[in-house]
């Protein structure tokens, strides 16, 4: 398993969720977590997805994320989970 | 399982804070390259650094997309290039086409700064050396991207003082030949007292002789950080201020160990060493000033200076050691005038004197850093500069360093304009009385007594 950090930042709209998961969905990334909350109007989402499976290198993921992101008109970001595992655990 | 919370924080650093990775420098041995004939070592170091570092940049740009962190610097350092032209060059200009070729092999692999235009003469100086140094003036003036060193001094030998008087000429002769860019050759030229083997660091990185073929080397950074990290503890006492630096050191220094990691592992190259640095950029809020001004000074400069840094340079050690396999480079707090918008506010505001600089080098890494003086100074007067700092390092067994910029046509009151990550730095004003008896002594002081400490 070859785990991302998946995190939208932005302005509440409709279906900021659905689009995301659709374009994971069609990439073959599975969604293993998800958390959410709103604060002050402002959509704050963080996903945990598996990317073992996807078939386009990583780099096009990312900016094709971006690009969606762009389109929604949030932040997306897609890291590898190493960044956050390394400094926030021992 | 990461949290939001843990990955908003790490995103916030990244984001606003000016969390990054300084540099990753690719350290090329260059000892195999060395041939008596001039052409000949040129063509082997041209191939040598192109063939061991041409996925270099790519891979850095790589893992700064993977992992979302900015890898600002891809550079690399070489060995002493004193050591490896002794047996070609006859001549400094010979030294000058060396330092043309490792330009122009920068260039073509895509690294910003290239180091290791360097000579280790802490004892006594060789025919090799000399003529190194001698080109350093025309070497930093005809090409770009080299960053040139001497080491004149440590703790077993004492301190080259002929070395030393050379460099200073060769600071001033630096100075003059690019005088129409603001000295900016100066920039690029370190006088060190013990340097390490393993600096990723310019202007002073350099692969020592003791060092494998190629070898990673990280540089972290971070002063934004930990300046928000310290706002949370506004008013509280010393022990929550030391963790606070600790645990944010260690934060910063985990992504530096990460990436070199990672660089180690794609370039199919040995993993060195992290250098836990605080290195500040002139960008607002990636200062070090400024962490010592939410400590509790009003400027730096202050009172209280010197015990807020040694402070803040050991609480950055404690957290970082711990954070990495193995920690070496100049590892601490950097304290350069021109790179660091509160250490320039300091000085224009008549805080910050170099003296007091001076003083601060004693417990923070490095030493009299991108500090602009006026293009007057002269040359015996800059060597007495660099004696002084020489000696804090001798006598304490650390890592000191002089990287002075005499602003040739321009005086106190003025202001020298570097550009980009070498930033500007107001002309700070220099002791007037002279030293020249002292310097013009031939020979070298002797290595200190290590017992009777008082």
């Amino acid at each position: 398993m070859k785990k991302c950090i998946v995190t939208v930042l932005g302005k509440d709209t409709v279906g900021i969720i659905a689009r995301v998961c659709t374009y994971l969905a069609d990439n073959k990334i599975n969604i293993l977590d998800i958390s959410q909350t709103i604060i002050q109007g402002y959509f704050n989402m963080m996903m945990i997805v598996d990317v073992s499976g996807m078939e386009k290198d990583f780099r096009v993921i990312c900016d094709e994320m971006d690009a969606l992101g762009v389109d929604i008109g949030v932040t997306i970001h897609c890291q590898r989970e190493e960044i956050f595992e390394k400094m926030h655990r021992l | 399982m990461i949290n939001l919370y843990e990955v908003s924080e790490t995103n916030e650093m990244i984001a606003h804070e000016n969390l990054d990775v300084r540099t990753i420098t690719l350290g090329i041995s260059l000892l195999d390259c060395m041939d008596s004939d001039l052409d000949k070592l040129n063509k082997n170091v041209y191939e040598k650094i192109v063939m061991t570092a041409r996925d270099l940049v790519s891979t850095g740009q790589d893992i700064e997309r993977e992992f979302g962190i900015p890898i600002v610097n891809k550079r690399i350092s070489v060995t002493p290039v004193a050591l490896i032209g002794a047996a070609a060059c006859k001549c400094p200009d010979d030294y000058v086409t060396i330092a043309c070729t490792l330009d122009k092999a920068a260039k073509e692999v895509g690294v910003n700064f290239i180091g290791g235009y360097s000579a280790l003469v802490s004892k006594s100086m060789t025919k090799g050396d000399e003529n190194l140094i001698r080109s350093i003036p025309r070497a930093l003036s005809e090409t770009e991207r080299i960053c040139s060193s001497v080491n004149v001094g440590s703790t077993r030998t004492g301190i080259n003082m002929d070395a030393v008087r050379l460099c200073g000429e060769m600071v001033r002769a630096t100075a003059e030949a690019t005088a129409d860019r603001d000295s900016l050759g100066c920039a690029k030229l370190v006088i060190f007292c013990n340097a390490p083997d393993d600096n990723p660091f310019m202007a002073g990185a350099f692969l020592g002789v003791t060092e494998a073929d190629a070898v990673i080397n990280v540089g972290v950074s971070g002063p934004g950080v930990v300046k928000k990290a310290l706002e949370q503890v506004r008013g509280k006492g010393f022990e929550e201020l030391c963790e606070t630096i600790k645990k944010t050191a260690f934060k910063v220094t985990r992504v530096g160990q990460l990436v070199a990691g990672e660089a180690s592992k794609r370039l199919d190259i040995p993993f060195g060493i992290v250098d836990l640095s605080l290195a500040p950029t002139p960008a607002v809020g990636d200062s070090v000033a400024e962490i010592l001004q939410e400590i509790g000074l009003e400027r730096v400069g202050a009172p209280g200076t010197t015990a807020a840094l040694a402070l803040l340079n050991d609480q950055v050690k404690k957290g970082g050691v711990m954070a990495s396999s193995y920690v070496g480079g100049l590892s601490g707090a950097f304290i350069p005038v021109s790179e660091d918008q509160g250490m320039i506010d300091a000085v224009k505001l008549g805080a910050l004197t170099l003296e007091k600089l001076e003083a601060m080098t004693c417990v923070c890494s490095v030493g009299l850093d991108m500090i602009a003086i006026p293009g007057k100074t002269s040359a015996s007067t800059i060597s007495g500069i660099i004696a002084d700092e020489m000696a804090i390092g001798m006598v304490n067994q650390k890592t000191t360093a002089v990287r002075l910029i005499p602003v040739i046509g321009k005086d106190v009151g003025e202001t020298a304009e570097f550009g980009g990550l070498l930033g500007y730095a107001p002309i700070i004003p220099v002791n007037q009385f002279g030293c020249e008896t002292f310097v013009n002594r031939r020979g070298r002081i002797p290595a200190p007594i290590h017992s009777f400490k008082n």
